[in-house]
């Protein structure tokens, strides 16, 4: 794949490169992040869990992927 | 006297005693606290996964959601639209509805920002969610949360972590008479006797986190609290005796040689 094809985004923060057409279930895939443990927001908003392979990213997205952690 | 059940919510829970999940030197340390203190409800908090280490364990490969119930929270929000964008996250992660409202207000003292924290107990409960709040000790402020649909009042007894125990017993005592709420002290336990003194007051629970964590011995000190939650409730509703002045013998003086 040519760098000039790669897309930028950012997932919690960190810039990230994707090649065009990469989903959002492709990404958690990449992360290894397990589905049932984490709940995504992509520029803000909630995504549905179920609908991760229907989401193409684009350029500029900004992804939030959060979970549980110890709090009192 | 047989105790009614603790009902949070339409729920019933078999412990009085909450805990938070924070601050532990480690996950087991947590989970085998979690375990002596005989709590089914823990408070989490919801942040970022750390992506750059994928194998890093998680909280929830140590403490089952499926046994105890997580109470996520909204820890380090400071308006309306920051803690119901993080409640509305946790119900996604694994639906959620029970929270812990919790917006605070300076970073120093931790004290809640009680008219953010109205506002978001109000968009939160038009969302479907049940919204335990924590707040100040103010039981004008208190009943308003009541009407803007809380299904539990959470004042603190002193400010987060600092271990102070209760400081103004008679605002505990006026929020009691006036609400029939699940009343819940959260935030401010320093030991096992000030868990007592919430539950003498007529409080229905407890919540700890710091007190049990950065105890030297984290797990002692959550049977302690444990134990300290069960006696201070009984004690409430064994009717005690009025205090007097004066002493009164507990021997009679009849029959005195």
């Amino acid at each position: 794949m040519n760098i000039k094809n790669k897309i930028k985004i950012t997932v919690n923060g960190k810039q990230m490169q994707i090649i065009p057409k990469f989903t959002l279930k492709s990404l958690i895939t990449k992360l290894k992040m397990p589905l049932n443990k984490i709940a995504i927001e992509l520029n803000k908003k909630i995504i549905d869990k179920n609908r991760i392979s229907k989401i193409q990213l684009k350029k500029g997205d900004k992804i939030e992927i959060v979970h549980f952690i110890g709090g009192g | 006297m047989i105790d009614k059940r603790f009902k949070i919510a339409n729920k019933i829970f078999k412990s009085r005693l909450i805990v938070g999940t924070g601050k532990y030197k480690s996950f087991s340390e947590c989970a085998k606290a979690i375990k002596t203190s005989g709590a089914d409800i823990v408070t989490v908090a919801v942040r970022r996964v750390n992506i750059s280490n994928k194998n890093k364990a998680r909280l929830m490969d140590y403490i089952d959601p499926k046994k105890i119930t997580y109470l996520p929270n909204t820890a380090g929000c400071f308006t309306a639209e920051d803690a119901i964008r993080t409640l509305r996250l946790a119900r996604e992660i694994g639906g959620w509805k029970l929270v812990k409202l919790e917006v605070l207000g300076d970073k120093k003292n931790l004290f809640p920002e009680m008219i953010e924290t109205l506002r978001s107990t109000e968009l939160l409960t038009k969302e479907g969610f049940k919204v335990m709040v924590y707040c100040n000790d103010d039981p004008l402020m208190a009943k308003r949360l009541e009407n803007a649909g809380a299904v539990a009042i959470m004042p603190l007894a002193a400010p987060i972590g600092s271990g102070l125990g209760i400081q103004n017993k008679v605002n505990i005592k006026i929020i009691r008479k006036q609400t029939k709420l699940p009343l819940i002290i959260d935030a401010g336990i320093g030991q096992a006797s000030d868990a007592s003194i919430a539950m003498e007051l007529g409080c229905d629970g407890v919540l700890i986190n710091t007190a049990i964590a950065k105890a030297k011995n984290p797990s002692q000190m959550a049977e302690a609290m444990k134990l300290a939650v069960i006696s201070g409730r009984k004690s409430y509703l064994s009717g005690r005796i009025n205090p007097n002045l004066f002493g009164s013998a507990s021997t009679t003086t009849k029959g005195i040689i």
